[in-house]
């Protein structure tokens, strides 16, 4: 069992690594996603892996199953879902706005003026306050 | 165990929520329970502090659970410090977001702020490692909110970058936290630190890679060199009193590369000890460098400034890579003064984006701004403490940190790259300064900028927020008039830090608070 837990967390954190490495947000969003799925298998695995064994301890049983990294399991995966929830949200409101899924937006060395003919003017004068 | 050390993370989080139901008495009522939030925390953080320099560290058990078993937030010296600083800083960002109105370019900013605040202070006050993850995260969704807010393209493109990169750094975490556990089968700081000193020769790889996996997320979070790529366009484009709060958002790693690091890596770990320290020395090093240089080729203010904090980060990691109670306590002195003067920095690249119309804060001339000589004054002062020159605070705890690595033995290329560096800087700040209030076009001529020409600037430059400025800047002087009693406040926090038995003691030695209903229960 440790082999196939450790195999399977090896693939997902190397499939996760590549695909973050990608150009687009999707593939990155996707990535992100499987490191997470990774890392929560990982702290799963960090209480041992056993099997049957209860998570309280009481005078008769001796050996028992650690509930801790559950909780952090537990944690993790929330965490995890919220900030992917809204990495996806990034993702897509930089798709309208930037006019592409790249993740440097354009990719040309001009890219204020390519903007200015993809994206309608009526963005750039509605957020006068921060932008440059 | 008091709660009054508890109050510095719960009244935030009390007062975002409380915000957040003032919403439908709009956002007038929403800016009043807000900025009154703020000085509240402040008083509480004064309170706080207080504790910190009579007593001990203080420990409060959350839920009644005693270490290592609960969660405990550890009020000391240095906590006490930095929840006092994000205070004072948090002030003066939010008044100016008021007063320019920057706060109702879009929706939940004094919520997110607040939240920002919660996330920040229990980052500083947590005992336990897990716990620091959970603010982490708490702290990084308020500020991807933060950095977005008023939106705008620019705003988006580095919020993609900077929110894919700490997602990144917290599975980082999570993989180092998980490690650490597996072996040391505790999360709380202190018993991992005597679980260390206790260690078997086979796992002590484990956890010194785990170690320097913990090490690699905080230098995402302070950016530290190779991972500081993130900062420049996330500081730069978003809006100002944002980037004045942020100011603090990178010294969250530092304090966890002391707290963390000093805590487990201390003397007590044996052959682990203090496996950060050459890491922290050499990385913080070569960001100063690339830091100093990136200031000298910044094409706006905004990104010069960003530039320019990176360097008070490098500075301040040489001064925890020195590693001895002078030189923590020369850092200590110095972060007070980076993060604030930093903070009031952005606020001035701000003035200075608004008075100069359609050229904004670029390198390049234009017509001369309204209150130029005001302004150019202000800007000399912020630029005299930011670049480190005497007579300002600056110079006293980049002097600070060069006494103590006279005796480093690498003391030469300490005080080298500090100094080439400084030097760059000047130039860069002196050369910024001159190309935006000197350099300036004659009244009546255009000049042509992204295809359109541009004749003239605003008539007239509202000066909406300067208590927030100057009241900043007025801490550079405050830490020059007052250095005395600061550098002996900053000395004993930093005997604390290296006190590790004390914090151990304090932290492991708590009682539970006697429950007076217990007879009804049983």
């Amino acid at each position: 069992m440790e082999w196939l837990i450790s195999i399977s967390i090896g693939v997902m954190t190397a499939a996760g690594v590549f695909l973050t490495l990608r150009a687009r947000t999707f593939p990155v969003v996707l990535g992100l996603t499987l490191l997470a799925y990774a890392v929560n298998v990982f702290l799963f695995t960090m209480g041992r892996l056993n099997s049957g064994l209860p998570a309280v301890i009481n005078d008769v049983q001796t050996q028992y199953a650690d509930p801790l990294p559950q909780a952090l399991v537990l944690t993790a995966i929330v965490i995890a879902f919220g900030m992917t929830a809204f990495l996806i949200v990034l993702a897509l409101k930089a798709r309208s706005e930037l006019g592409n899924d790249h993740v440097d937006g354009i990719h040309l060395a001009n890219d204020e003026e390519s903007l200015d003919q993809l994206v309608p003017p009526k963005k750039a004068t509605q957020s006068a306050g921060g932008e440059r | 165990m008091l709660l009054e050390t508890f109050m510095p993370v719960l009244l935030p989080l009390i007062s975002g929520i409380l915000v957040l139901l003032a919403r439908s008495g709009g956002i007038g009522l929403q800016r009043v329970v807000s900025l009154t939030a703020v000085v509240a925390l402040i008083l509480v953080n004064l309170n706080a502090m207080q504790i910190a320099i009579q007593l001990p560290p203080q420990v409060y058990a959350l839920g009644n659970w005693v270490a290592p078993f609960g969660i405990v937030m550890v009020l000391d010296k240095l906590s006490a410090t930095l929840v006092l600083v994000t205070s004072l800083l948090a002030i003066a960002a939010l008044w100016y977001a008021v007063r320019q109105k920057i706060d109702a370019q879009g929706s939940h900013f004094h919520v997110l702020f607040h939240i920002q605040l919660f996330g920040l202070n229990g980052a500083f006050m947590t005992g336990d490692v897990f716990n620091l993850f959970v603010f982490f995260e708490v702290l990084l969704l308020a500020s991807y909110g933060l950095l977005l807010h008023g939106g705008g393209r620019l705003k988006t493109r580095a919020g993609l970058h900077y929110v894919a990169l700490n997602l990144v750094g917290s599975t980082l975490f999570l993989f180092a936290v998980g490690a650490l556990y597996g072996i040391l089968g505790t999360l709380n700081l202190a018993d991992m630190a005597v679980k260390i000193s206790t260690l078997s020769p086979a796992d002590q790889g484990v956890v010194a890679s785990a170690g320097l996996m913990l090490l690699l997320v905080f230098g995402i979070k302070a950016a530290m060199f190779p991972l500081y790529l993130w900062l420049p366009q996330a500081y730069a484009n978003t809006s100002a009193p944002v980037a004045a709060l942020f100011a603090i958002m990178t010294k969250v790693g530092l304090y966890a590369i002391i707290r963390i690091h000093g805590t487990l890596f201390g003397e007590q770990a044996g052959d682990l000890a203090y496996i950060h320290i050459p890491w922290v020395l050499w990385l913080g090093l070569i960001t100063l460098f690339m830091a100093a240089l990136g200031a000298v080729a910044s094409r706006n203010l905004r990104e010069q400034v960003a530039y320019l904090v990176l360097a008070s980060v490098a500075t301040l990691l040489i001064g925890i890579g020195i590693n001895n109670i002078e030189a923590m306590s020369a850092t200590i002195f110095y972060l007070i003064h980076s993060t604030l003067i930093a903070g009031a920095m952005f606020l001035l690249a701000d003035w200075i984006r608004q008075g100069r119309g359609e050229a904004q804060d670029e390198f390049i001339s234009a017509h001369a701004m309204p209150n130029a000589i005001l302004v150019g004054s202000i800007f000399m002062v912020a630029a005299i403490a930011m670049t480190g020159l005497p007579p300002l605070s600056g110079f006293m705890g980049k002097l600070l940190i060069l006494s103590s690595a006279l005796t480093h033995p690498q003391f030469f290329w300490i005080l080298g790259v500090v100094l080439v560096s400084g030097l760059l800087m000047i130039i860069a700040m002196a050369r910024s300064g001159s190309l935006l209030f000197y350099n300036v076009l004659p009244e009546e001529k255009c000049h042509t900028i992204d295809g359109k020409d541009v004749c003239q600037t605003p008539k007239t430059l509202p000066l909406n927020g300067a208590a927030s400025v100057i009241g900043l800047l007025s801490v550079a002087i405050i830490l020059v008039v007052f250095a005395k009693p600061f550098h002996e406040f900053t000395s004993s926090a930093a005997a604390q830090v290296f006190d590790r038995n004390l914090y151990q003691q304090q932290v492991l030695q708590v009682q539970p608070i006697a429950n007076p209903l217990k007879e009804l229960v049983e």
